[in-house]
C-alpha cells in the first residue's frame, strides 16, 4: 500500500509540474464552455420582428404582444402585404416576419385551430433557428394559456415553421452534456494513455517493471490521480455553466455525479487499453483522437442528431460509449428524469468499462515485449 | 550456491534477428563481472533476461539461486538494475527520484543511506534540482543511487559509463570497487575495452555468442601472437602499406597507433622499420607491446 501511495504521489508531481498538462486539464474545459456558451446563447436579444397582420383582431394582437414582450424580440415594422416581407428581411430591418392569415381569430374559434407563419432570414442560420424555436415556444405558451382559459374546447394556434429538434427553450444548454462527454473522454483517455506511453518512451517503464511493483499497482497509480482531477473538471464545467449561463441541473445531482464517475472510469480504462497497445506517445495520441475524440464529436449525437445520420453511422454510433453518456446527461440535466429512464444506458457503459479493464489488464505485460 | 548468475544455453530471437545464440556463463558471488562487446552484441538482451524483464526462448537462467522465469517476483526485490538509457524522471528532483525508488522497493532512504552515502554525497548539494538538468556524470550517480537504495544483492549495470566524461568514469569504477567490498555482486557491460581490466573476470560477447570468459590478464596472455604498435606521419597510407606487407596478418587502427600482427611470430621490429623507410614514411615508430583486450577481441572475432 505504501508503494502504491508513493506511486500516486509521483504521478501528482508529474501533473502539477507540467504546465501543459495543467492547461489541458483546467484551461481547455473552461475555455470550451465559455466559447460554446457564448456562441450559442448570446445572439437572441431584442431581435427585430416585423408583423404582417391580415386579420388585425384581438388574438393576433395578443400573440404579437406576447412575442414582443418576451425580451428576445423587439417590435419592428408592421407590413401591409406579402411583397414587403422580402424587402424587410433584405434591408436587415427585421430578423423575422410573423404572418397572421385572414380571419385568424374566427378560424381559431370555429375550427379550433389557426395558423401563423414565421419567415426568417436563412442567411444567418443560427439566428434563424433560434428565432423559430423561440417563437414556437412562445406560441406554445399562448396555447397553454388558451387551454387554461374559459374558452370551450381545445383551441390551438399552430405555428407553421420548420422546427429543429428540441422545441424547448432550453436548447441553448444542449451543448453542456455534449461538452462534458467530449472533455471527459479527452482528458481521461488522452492523458492516461500519454502518461503510460511516456514511461515506455523515456525508458522509465523498464525501471518500474524491474521493481516489485505489480502491473495493477502501476495502472491504478496512473488512474487514481486522473480520476479525481477529471471529477473536479466535470464539477468545474457544471459550475461554470451555472454561474455564467444559469444552467441548473433538473434531476438528481448525486445521480449525475455517479454517472459522471462511471463515464470517467470508462474513459480511463479506454486510455489504458490504448496505451497498452501503443508503442510511443504519437501512437497513443493518434489512437485516442481517432478512437475517442472524433467519434465522440461526430457520432455521439452531440453535434449531429443520431436520428438524422445515415443508417451505417447509426450502427457505428451504437458501439460508441459516449453516445450513451450523452443520453444519460440530457436526461438527468435537462429533462430531470431519474435512474429508471437511464438504467439501460448505464448498464451499457458499465459493460464497456469492465470490458476495457479486462482487456487492458490482459495486455499489460509484467515484462518488456 | 556460490554462483550469483548461472546461464545455461540461453537463446533469444526477435523475429529474424538472433540476439542470443546459446549463451552460457556463470558469475560468482561478490565478483565484478564485465560483459564486453560492441553495440548489438546482445548485452542488453542478456541483462534483461537476468533482471527478469524478458523471457528466454530456450535455456535456463538461474539468478541468486532462483529461476529467473518462475522466481521473478522475489528476484525483482533482490536485483538493482540500471538500464542503459537514463531511466529516471527528468521532471522530478534528485531527492524525489531517490525517495520514489525507495518507496517502490518498500524501503526508505534513511534505512539504507549508509550504502549510498559515498555516491549520493556528490549530488546531495543539488538535491532540489530536477534530474533532467543534471550533468551526465551526476545523472549516472543518481541512477546508481536509485538502483542501490533497496540494498540489492546483485547490481546489474547496462553500459553505465557510456556518454560520461573520463573523470566521472574513473570515479564511477572506484565506487563499484567499494560496493564490491560491501558484498554486492556486480555485473557490468561496457563497450570500452580499457574498463575491462578493472573487472575481476570478463566475458567477450559478439553476435549473441560468448567468445571467451576469463580474468582480463589471462585473456590477454592467451593471445597467441606478438603484436607491434606502429606510427608514422601518414596514418592512412601506413595502414594500406602495412596490409600490403607480405608477412602481414592483421592490421587495424587503434587510437593514434596501428596495431600490427604478423602471419607468424618471426617478424621483427627492424623488418618493419626497413620496409616503411623504403616507402618514404617519416617519423616512423615501431615497438612491440603486450596485447590488450581489444586485440584479443578482434582476434577472436576473426577466428570464430
Amino acid at each position: 500500500m505504501k508503494r502504491f501511495i508513493g506511486f500516486v504521489k509521483k504521478e501528482f508531481l508529474h501533473i502539477f509540474r507540467d504546465y501543459l498538462t495543467m492547461i489541458i486539464l483546467f484551461g481547455i474545459p473552461a475555455v470550451l464552455v465559455l466559447l460554446f456558451g457564448f456562441v450559442i446563447s448570446t445572439e437572441l436579444k431584442d431581435a427585430r420582428v416585423a408583423f404582417l397582420d391580415l386579420s388585425n383582431d384581438g388574438t393576433t394582437h395578443r400573440i404579437s404582444e406576447k412575442i414582443c414582450s418576451s425580451g428576445f424580440f423587439k417590435r419592428g415594422a408592421s407590413l401591409d402585404s406579402f411583397d414587403d416581407i422580402e424587402s424587410a428581411l433584405r434591408s436587415g430591418k427585421a430578423r423575422a416576419v410573423v404572418v397572421f392569415g385572414n380571419d385568424f381569430e374566427r378560424n381559431l374559434i370555429r375550427e379550433g385551430r389557426a395558423t401563423l407563419s414565421v419567415i426568417t432570414d436563412g442567411s444567418e442560420p443560427n439566428v434563424a433557428t433560434q428565432t423559430t424555436t423561440f417563437i414556437s415556444a412562445i406560441v406554445a405558451g399562448f396555447n397553454a394559456d388558451l387551454a387554461g382559459s374559459d374558452s370551450p374546447g381545445t383551441l390551438l394556434v399552430q405555428p407553421e415553421v420548420r422546427m429543429f429538434y428540441n422545441p424547448l427553450m432550453k436548447s441553448q444548454f444542449m451543448f453542456v452534456p455534449g461538452l462534458i462527454t467530449m472533455i471527459m473522454i479527452m482528458i481521461c483517455a488522452l492523458m492516461t494513455s500519454i502518461t503510460l506511453t511516456r514511461e515506455k518512451e523515456f525508458g522509465t517503464m523498464e525501471a518500474l517493471l524491474a521493481s516489485p511493483l505489480k502491473p495493477v499497482q502501476i495502472i491504478l497509480g496512473k488512474v487514481v490521480p486522473y480520476f479525481f482531477l477529471s471529477l473536479i473538471d466535470a464539477i468545474l464545467i457544471l459550475l461554470l455553466s451555472w454561474w455564467v449561463f444559469g444552467l441548473t441541473v433538473k434531476g438528481s445531482l448525486i445521480l449525475l455525479l455517479a454517472e459522471v464517475m462511471l463515464y470517467i472510469l470508462m474513459s480511463l480504462s479506454l486510455g489504458i487499453l490504448i496505451s497498452s497497445k501503443a508503442k510511443n506517445m504519437q501512437q497513443a495520441i493518434f489512437g485516442t483522437l481517432v478512437g475517442g475524440m472524433l467519434p465522440t464529436v461526430l457520432l455521439s449525437g452531440f453535434i449531429v442528431p443520431i436520428d438524422s445520420m445515415p443508417e451505417i453511422y447509426q450502427w457505428i454510433s451504437a458501439v460508441l460509449p459516449p453516445r450513451y453518456f450523452v443520453v444519460i446527461l440530457k436526461n438527468i440535466m435537462i429533462k430531470g428524469t431519474g435512474f429508471l429512464f437511464i438504467w439501460k444506458e448505464t448498464l451499457i457503459l458499465l459493460l464497456f468499462t469492465t470490458g476495457f479493464i479486462a482487456l487492458s489488464l490482459r495486455s499489460f505485460k509484467t515484462r518488456l515485449q | 550456491m556460490n554462483q550469483a548468475i548461472l546461464s545455461e544455453d540461453i537463446r533469444k530471437s526477435f523475429g529474424e534477428v538472433k540476439a542470443l545464440q546459446g549463451v552460457s556463463l556463470d558469475v560468482g558471488r561478490g565478483e565484478i563481472f564485465g560483459l564486453i562487446g560492441p553495440d548489438g552484441a546482445g548485452k542488453t538482451t542478456l541483462f534483461r533476461i537476468i533482471t527478469t524483464l524478458m523471457l528466454p526462448d530456450a535455456g535456463r537462467m538461474t539468478v541468486l539461486g532462483l529461476d529467473a522465469v518462475s522466481g521473478y517476483k522475489t528476484l525483482r526485490r533482490k536485483i538493482g538494475y540500471m538500464p542503459g538509457r537514463f531511466s529516471l524522471y527528468q521532471d522530478l528532483s534528485v531527492e524525489e527520484n531517490l525517495h520514489f525508488y525507495a518507496t517502490v522497493f518498500g524501503t526508505t532512504v534513511r534505512e539504507n543511506y549508509d550504502l549510498i552515502a559515498d555516491i549520493y554525497s556528490h549530488i546531495e548539494p543539488f538535491k532540489k534540482r530536477l534530474a533532467g538538468q543534471l550533468s551526465g556524470g551526476m545523472k549516472q550517480k543518481l541512477a546508481l543511487s536509485c538502483a542501490l537504495i533497496h540494498k540489492p544483492e546483485l547490481l546489474v549495470l547496462d553500459e553505465p559509463t557510456t556518454g560520461v566524461d573520463a573523470v566521472s568514469r574513473k570515479e564511477f569504477w572506484e565506487m563499484l570497487k567499494k560496493l564490491q567490498q560491501k558484498g554486492i555482486t556486480i555485473l557490468v557491460s561496457t563497450p570500452y575495452m580499457d574498463e575491462a581490466t578493472l573487472c575481476d573476470r570478463v566475458a567477450l560477447i559478439q553476435g549473441g555468442r560468448i567468445l571467451d570468459v576469463d580474468t582480463p590478464r589471462r585473456i590477454t596472455e592467451k593471445f597467441p601472437h606478438r603484436i607491434f604498435q606502429v606510427r608514422s606521419d601518414e596514418m592512412f597510407r601506413l595502414i594500406t602499406d602495412l596490409r600490403d606487407f607480405k608477412k602481414a596478418g592483421s592490421v587495424f587502427a587503434f587510437g593514434q597507433y596501428v596495431h600490427f600482427t604478423g602471419l607468424d611470430d618471426e617478424v621483427e621490429c627492424v623488418e618493419l622499420d626497413n620496409y616503411l623507410d623504403k616507402l618514404n614514411h617519416t617519423n616512423v615508430l615501431v615497438e612491440e607491446i603486450a596485447p590488450g583486450i581489444e586485440d584479443v577481441f578482434i582476434h577472436l572475432m576473426k577466428v570464430s
